[in-house]
């Protein structure tokens, strides 16, 4: 638990589900892979942590998300297990955490799945709401490739969760929900993560020509600076001949 | 059209020549009158129809969510006001509930009543703004200078309470930082009166004027199965029939406790959506009576810790902004004082991804309406 | 020899420099007229209420410097903006601002000249308007300006062709193409040409709101859709000529509105002697409150009404106001045959 023992007075509400994942309650059949990484030790800090400051001791790096399984209490909705006995294989890990379930699913079989959700009548998935990525950069599998989903006929919500490792390609779920177009096309502009499939990938919020993806871990808030702008002259005399190429 | 190898993708519309046989390639923005903001669109015309869109954002982009890694928790508050810069406090409101309930915090129902109002108000607000921009776009000038005179009032509520007109910063984890001033609520039910008058002026002007009804039927039709697939919410979904609404669907602040209905459209064109706004407003104001009235006494912010550290874990929480379902997905890692994500999912963003499939078929006259009519904010979109 | 020179270039100045002037005093009166339908105050610095407003506005753009774009086409460039603004002028030389009064001990006409074909020179002087803005967008050489010219004067010669039909009922009716003569006809019929031809002034008003480029017809140069349409390439005095030609053409055609429907120089009612007190005031000044009247209304509806869309406004000139035009035309022409 990470709270700060010598400062807090205490959060007030129960906590929720436990949040030690490596307990065994697994509600899908399928192979019970293990957690994606240790959730992160919560060393105390030997003298009161400081209020947020310059310069803090540096936590140790977290590697992935604690992904906690359902408390002994709740049951997955319906449609899991249905999505569970439909595809066989699909459902890796279930997640419930303050109200969220999160089923973790292998990166192939998404577009099944994603499928799945929208036909299933108990499902009923058709709104997209987010498509999003988190860059664990330790982990092997460095992206969390996370899908929001809203059923606007059964009121309810779902995550689906992905794991890819860099330069892995992840199906488009384009042809499922439109919705995700432009969502993608920024988790790629952001983090660089390709969707094969996707009618139209490229670059959204960033220039055309940037390189880089400027939302990873290990790219600098300030900016590239001089690396980009190695010779801006040169730079300059290339949009030129691209803008005379565009006249005709 | 492109070629998509990771990293450099080349442009991907031409600017071709200026007589091209078929096409003619027509640049609106970033700097035009009514893109309202930082806006690109390029469109592909024959003759004055409309044959493709194609929509250039990130001209606003300063990488707030790369920035809020970098911020702790409640530094945070705001970068989230200049988002939706029209409509602040709902931002705000969104990242604080998103928080409290990674914390597992209980908001003090006094504090969940005024941030009903409050963004209620902004509701009025961004309506307001959206009224004078869509009728001044469509050539009705007047209705502009209207609705900004009631934003005015709005605006100055807001001041009274927290200092600023447009950037609030007015919300903290777990509840707000300071209790409204004695009298705003009397101000606030005053506002209320004056505003149903109003709506009456606007209405007058604008809903069963000929030129208006010729200008806003039938433009931009999407049905309500291909809207919820392309990915619009809050009004411009409820005009195609869709009852989908974050405060009836999964309820925050006080809505649970209060009682409005939610107009829904027939069709799904800018008609509708335009009736559909305009009776949110009567809603909205439904809703501050009722709050304003019936609040509650009590603290104004609930036990949070002093050093705000969630435990290690992500969630996504969404709010009903008066642009559509704004959500935020954010993932703490338990030690370190700031978000290790922070993702905003903006409802304009989504909204606006549906341009080119409104806009296709129709004149260049009714992109204007049509970009109106999406009520984007360009400070959303591109965060 | 004073009666030949003197006393016609003498009424052209006046009538010229009031125009002038007028025109510019026009400018104000939009800008606080439509400030005050949208509740603000509109000019209120350059003299006492604003009033010396647009001397300011003509010594700015006059003063302002002139950008001519690289690839115009330089004499058309130049050319343009008096091409439209020329025509709106020179259609002064027939309106009557009033019958002849007495000056000195001379008997002079109110009106620079009477020809016996009065409304076929207006019509014909005011449709060369249109060729300052087609050679505007074609002179400009890009892309916008071009669009909005072809618009503009596919929208103008549209609406020509039904406000050409009622003027030819209100010949019909007055007997006579000179605009005296209308004035003159309305004065024996004893009521104004507006009540016995209550449709054909009204495909007239909305016709001239079409013809001067004005709201709700103002798609041509309406800034949200084309950035300025036809005068986007234009600046300094040139920008100024173009702008005040439309304010020109406005009171153009707000003083032939007066002339043929509103019974010109007369006073209300001119055959009801009880008012015959009202003949005080003098003929010009009736006449200069109704054009008034006219041009409030034109800012008026610029206020008020939203823009409508460039098909929607060719499908309301073609297949609304000529066909009604068409029947007013026949129905006045049977009347006239059965009963006059």
């Amino acid at each position: 638990m990470a709270d700060d023992p010598a400062k807090d007075t205490g959060p007030v509400a129960p906590t929720g589900p436990g949040k030690t994942p490596a307990s065994g309650q697994e509600a899908a059949p399928g192979k019970p892979a293990p957690p994606s990484g240790a959730a992160p030790v919560a060393t105390p800090p030997a003298r009161p942590a400081p209020k947020p400051a310059a310069g803090p001791p540096p936590p140790a790096v977290p590697t992935g998300p604690p992904d906690p399984p359902p408390p002994e209490g709740q049951s997955p909705p319906a449609f899991l297990a249905a999505l569970a006995s439909a595809l066989p294989g699909s459902v890796t890990q279930l997640s419930y955490y303050v109200g969220d379930w999160t089923v973790i699913v292998p990166a192939a079989k998404i577009l099944d799945i994603a499928r799945y959700l929208r036909d299933a009548p108990e499902a009923a998935f058709d709104l997209c709401s987010d498509v999003t990525v988190t860059d664990w950069p330790p982990r092997p599998e460095r992206f969390d490739v996370i899908y929001v989903l809203y059923s606007v006929r059964q009121r309810h919500r779902v995550r689906l969760k992905t794991k890819v490792a860099l330069d892995q390609p992840v199906p488009s779920v384009t042809s499922i929900w439109p919705a995700a177009n432009w969502l993608e096309r920024e988790v790629f502009d952001m983090f660089g993560v390709m969707f094969t499939g996707h009618p139209d990938l490229r670059r959204i919020l960033m220039p055309e020509d940037w390189q880089g993806h400027p939302q990873r871990k290990d790219y600098p808030l300030e900016g590239p600076g001089e690396l980009l702008m190695e010779n801006p002259i040169d730079w300059l005399k290339l949009r030129q001949s691209r803008d005379e190429a565009d006249i005709e | 059209m492109t070629e998509t190898r990771a990293g450099a993708v080349t442009p991907a519309v031409h600017h071709g020549a200026m007589f091209d046989t078929n096409e003619l390639v027509l640049n609106m923005g970033p700097q035009h009158p009514s893109t309202h903001g930082v806006l690109r669109v390029v469109l592909r015309l024959d003759g004055e129809k409309v044959v493709d869109a194609d929509v250039v954002i990130g001209y606003l982009h300063r990488g707030i969510e790369k920035l809020s890694e970098n911020r702790n928790w409640t530094q945070i508050i705001l970068l989230t006001d200049r988002m939706d810069y029209v409509a602040a406090a709902t931002n705000n409101v969104g990242y604080c509930e998103t928080v409290e309930k990674l914390l597992s915090i209980e908001v003090p129902r006094r504090a969940r009543y005024v941030r009903t109002i409050l963004c209620e108000l902004q509701r009025i607000a961004s309506h307001c703004l959206w009224l004078g921009t869509h009728a001044m776009d469509i050539g009705a000038m007047t209705v502009f200078l209207y609705a900004f005179r009631e934003r005015e009032l709005i605006l100055d509520l807001f001041e009274e309470f927290c200092g600023a007109r447009l950037t609030y910063n007015s919300m903290r984890i777990g509840g707000l930082p300071l209790d409204i001033p004695s009298g705003w609520d009397r101000k606030v039910l005053e506002f209320c009166r004056i505003m149903d008058s109003k709506i009456l002026e606007y209405e007058e002007l604008l809903t069963h004027n000929r030129i208006w009804l010729e200008r806003t039927k039938g433009i931009g039709v999407i049905d309500g199965p291909e809207a919820v697939a392309i990915g619009l919410s809050g009004p411009a979904l409820r005009g195609s029939g869709v009852p989908r609404d974050v405060r009836k669907d999964e309820p925050y602040a006080a809505y649970d406790e209060l009682e409005f209905d939610v107009p829904i459209g027939a069709v799904g064109d800018t008609y509708d959506r335009y009736l559909v706004r305009m009776e949110e407003f009567r809603q909205s104001l439904r809703l501050i009576r009722q709050a304003t009235e019936g609040l509650p006494e009590g603290p104004i912010v609930g036990k949070v810790p002093r050093l705000i550290k969630p435990p290690a874990g992500e969630t996504y929480h969404a709010i009903e902004s008066p642009k559509g379902e704004l959500g935020y997905f954010i993932v703490s890692d338990g030690k370190s004082t700031n978000p290790y994500r922070f993702r905003v999912r903006p409802p304009s963003f989504c909204n606006l991804q549906g341009l080119p499939r409104l806009v296709r078929g129709h004149l260049v006259a009714d992109v204007v309406a049509l970009i109106g009519s999406l009520d984007i904010v360009l400070g959303e979109v591109d965060r | 020899m004073i009666d030949l020179f003197i006393i016609p270039l003498l009424k052209i100045a006046i009538v010229l420099n009031a125009t002038l002037v007028g025109v510019t005093y026009m400018v104000l009166l939009e800008r606080k007229v439509i400030a005050w339908a949208q509740s603000r105050l509109g000019p209120m610095r350059v003299g006492p209420h604003g009033i010396l407003q647009p001397v300011a506005d003509a010594l700015k753009l006059m003063i302002k410097e002139d950008i001519t774009p690289v690839r115009v086409d330089r004499w058309v460039f130049t050319a343009a903006p008096i091409i439209s603004m020329v025509p709106a002028l020179i259609v002064y030389a027939v309106i009557p601002f009033g019958p002849e009064v007495t000056l000195f001990g001379r008997q002079v006409t109110l009106y620079i000249t009477d020809i016996n074909v009065g409304l076929l020179y207006v019509v014909s002087v005011a449709s060369v308007g249109v060729y300052g803005i087609i050679l505007a967008g074609y002179a400009s050489n890009s892309k916008y300006p071009l669009l909005a010219s072809l618009r503009a004067s596919a929208q103008l010669i549209s609406y020509e062709v039904a406000v050409t039909l009622t003027l030819v009922s209100v010949i019909l009716v007055a007997g006579t193409l000179s605009m005296v003569g209308i004035v003159r006809a309305q004065e024996e019929a004893g009521v104004w040409f507006a009540f016995i031809q209550p449709l054909a002034f009204g495909i007239f008003f909305i016709g001239g709101l079409a013809e001067t480029n004005r709201a709700p017809f103002d798609l041509p140069e309406a800034e949200q859709e084309l950035t300025g349409g036809f005068h986007t390439e234009y600046s300094g005095m040139r920008f100024a000529l173009f702008f005040l030609a439309e304010y020109a053409n406005v009171i153009v055609v707000s003083s032939v509105a007066t002339t043929l429907f509103l019974g010109g120089w007369l006073r209300p009612f001119p055959s009801v002697d009880a008012l015959a007190f009202l003949d005080i005031v003098p003929s010009w000044t009736w006449f200069l409150l109704k054009s008034f009247v006219f041009l409030y209304v034109f800012v008026w509806i610029r206020a008020t009404l939203p823009r409508y869309r460039y098909d929607q406004l060719m499908r309301l000139g073609w297949k609304v106001l000529i066909p009604l035009a068409i029947v007013n035309l026949v129905v006045t022409g049977f009347i006239r045959l059965m009963v006059l």
